[in-house]
């Protein structure tokens, strides 16, 4: 049996047979077997001596086992590391982040405990996956989406926790703002409900989120000061209808108004979907194309187009091609929910605003749906995640396939940073990166990062770094991603959210008035969790004894 | 005469259990493979195991017949690629054996 750090091997015997005391034998894992089975698959660290490995796990199913499994940890000083579906692949997977942790894995708490239709609300525990949110409102009937994220067997609190988003109405896409109440056992074993939830009898926690006196939330998420045990979620209701068009704009300059047209258009509710943009002429997919260009790889072009591809012509230089054969720069697709006539007249609009800003812009009605949808249709629509329909379509990325027959990977890791919402930004950021990637020896995963929209006044640059169980090539990625992040601070641009093995360098550049913010984080990780038994390391926030001066 | 109606009525036994036993295994398959292993170019694992047997093997894994279950419940609990392995509080042992009885005796009756 491995031992957690610090733990002498008597005290975890008997912190373990008290574990299993609360939550069963069955379901406290001590043997090698079973404890690698919480290995990262995706660890850029994988067999090396640095790789994250838990020294044990233990699966309660109900908050009070929960809580017995934290106060009997909280009195050996075993580090724990709470874990939902243990599915955040390219983030960390089921891995804790301090090596040696218990980890503490609620995939068996996987109750939708109450659905409101009326009031368009959920309360879920940690182990509900977006699959199974899904089919627990399509057995019922109940006419609520699910905002979902790329891969479906996430947890839909998890991924909340982790700040995650999806891809239907603006509403609903920033998933912890979509949040409303949640359930925490802190390290003390004490059970602490926000918002309403803190009222007994309360009829209102899945419906008002801040309830009364300061609102704690967000101290939970990216963060290690409590095991969150329930969450609430908005959910969004069905819509009449859905219509997706597209608008297409001729030259490289047209991405910045383009962009700007869009943000006004988003911002003023004329349409609500997540808007997706593409670059035919370049090759760069946009969401709802990826899947197949991640199968196939981009159409087949001719010796000129080559030749363009043979110098490493930066994207401007494709213009004059892309004008002589009619071939688009820039794609943006507009999803728009509500009654018929509502987003039909939404989009004319809109089409008048991109006519307006871009001489020679196009347009093309690409989907259109009723719904309920049939299950025909389901499997027919261009990108399941605009419809709240979980799927897995994003592990094509890395796998093998047509475009990629001899060499998948083991995996992938997410270089995301925030940049501001504006075309200008997203060919600057595409420009450094691009320019720093050549200097690394490294190839980003599209020719053109476009970028992800799924906050409102922000977006998300982002390309994937490839993991193979190969450690020479991914210390070379590594220490490439290491170098990316110090870039993209350097230009005022910062991570939302990365893989375990770089927390520390992320927060690292949140750095303004001597890590102020980090020290923030230190004094409230010391006060909930005097031990420091909680994920220790999460989010780069260590308890007093791990921590490094 | 006694004897006989045992043996016949263990034999339904097994065989309801075995029933039983796929029946898990189906449900197993469908709630955790088949969001990338079902039949068509829009699942990732089918894609994939196409390009590898370069067709000479169906794709999607209900359409093997040649499937061991011991190989079944290796590449589970190992992964294999971008596949990540899969935990006990997922696919319990007993789970395991259900899907590996369903992915290989079903499919050579």
């Amino acid at each position: 049996m491995r031992t957690p750090p610090g733990v002498s091997a008597a005290d975890f015997a008997a912190a373990v047979a008290e574990f299993e005391r609360a939550v069963g034998k069955d379901w406290v894992f001590t043997s090698d077997a079973d404890v690698d089975l919480y290995r990262d698959a995706y660890s850029p660290y994988w067999g090396e001596p640095e790789e994250k490995i838990a020294s044990a796990a233990v699966a309660p199913s109900s908050v009070e086992q929960v809580q017995a499994v934290v106060r009997t940890a909280n009195r050996y000083k075993i580090p724990l590391y709470p874990i939902s579906t243990g599915k955040n692949l390219g983030y960390g997977g089921s891995a804790p982040v301090h090596s040696g942790s218990v980890v503490l894995d609620l995939k068996r708490m996987n109750r939708v405990l109450e659905v409101d239709e009326k009031q368009a609300y959920c309360l879920v525990e940690p182990g509900v996956s977006y699959f199974d949110l899904y089919r627990h409102l399509q057995e019922k009937k109940i006419r609520l989406w699910p905002d979902v994220p790329d891969p479906g067997w996430g947890s839909v609190m998890g991924n909340a926790l982790d700040r995650g988003a999806g891809y239907t109405s603006f509403q609903y896409r920033n998933h912890f703002e979509a949040h409303c109440g949640m359930e925490v056992v802190l390290a003390n074993g004490e059970v602490v409900r926000t918002g309403m939830g803190a009222m007994p009898n309360a009829k209102t926690w899945g419906a008002y989120k801040t309830g009364f006196g300061p609102y704690v939330d967000g101290i939970f998420s990216q963060s290690n000061f409590g095991v969150v045990t329930k969450m609430g979620f908005w959910l969004m209701p069905e819509p009449d209808a859905y219509l997706r068009g597209i608008v297409y704009a001729p030259r490289y300059a047209d991405f910045v108004p383009l962009v700007d047209v869009m943000t006004h258009l988003e911002n003023t509710k004329v349409f609500h979907g997540f808007p997706d943009f593409g670059s035919p002429l370049i090759g760069s997919p946009d969401l709802a194309g990826l899947h197949h260009f991640m199968t196939y790889g981009p159409p087949q072009r001719d010796a000129e187009y080559g030749a363009l591809l043979q110098r490493g012509a930066p994207p401007q230089d494709y213009e004059p091609y892309g004008v002589k054969h009619k071939l688009a720069f820039w794609s943006l697709g507009l999803p728009f929910y509500g009654p018929e006539k509502v987003i039909r007249a939404q989009w004319e609009h809109a089409q008048e605003q991109f006519r307006k800003a871009i001489p020679g812009a196009t347009f093309e009605l690409r989907e259109q749906y009723k719904f309920p949808l049939s299950e025909e249709q389901k499997a027919k629509v261009e990108y399941p995640a605009y419809f709240g329909i979980p799927s897995l379509r994003t592990f094509v990325i890395g796998a093998r396939s047509p475009l990629n027959p001899n060499n998948p990977t083991s995996g992938h890791m997410w270089f995301s940073p925030i940049i501001p919402r504006s075309g200008e930004a997203v060919l600057e950021a595409n420009d450094v990166f691009r320019q720093a990637s050549r200097e690394l020896g490294i190839q980003m995963l599209t020719p053109f990062s476009l970028p992800v929209t799924c906050w409102e006044r922000s977006f998300i640059f982002i390309t994937a770094f490839s993991v193979f169980r190969d450690a020479a090539v991914n210390k070379k990625n590594r220490d490439a991603f290491r170098r990316l992040v110090e870039v993209a601070a350097q230009h005022g641009w910062g991570e939302y959210r990365t893989a375990t093995s770089f927390y520390d360098d992320v927060m690292r550049v949140y750095s303004f008035n001597d890590h102020s913010l980090l020290r923030l984080h230190e004094t409230l990780k010391d006060a909930v969790d005097p031990n420091g038994i909680l994920s220790a390391g999460r989010y780069g926030i260590w308890p007093k004894h791990l921590r490094r001066v | 005469m006694k004897t006989w109606i045992l043996g016949l009525t263990l034999l339904c036994a097994c065989a309801a259990a075995s029933a039983a036993d796929t029946q898990t295994g189906a449900a197993v398959f469908e709630k955790w493979c088949l969001p990338c292993h079902g039949h068509g170019d829009q699942f990732p694992g089918t894609v994939a195991l196409g390009v590898k047997y370069q067709n000479k093997l169906p794709g999607a894994l209900e359409d093997r017949t040649d499937l061991a279950p011991d190989l079944v419940k290796a590449v589970v609990r190992t992964g294999v690629t971008v596949m990540p392995f899969f935990r006990k509080t997922e696919v319990s042992d007993a789970d395991l054996d259900a899907l590996a009885a369903y992915l290989t005796e079903a499919k050579k009756k």
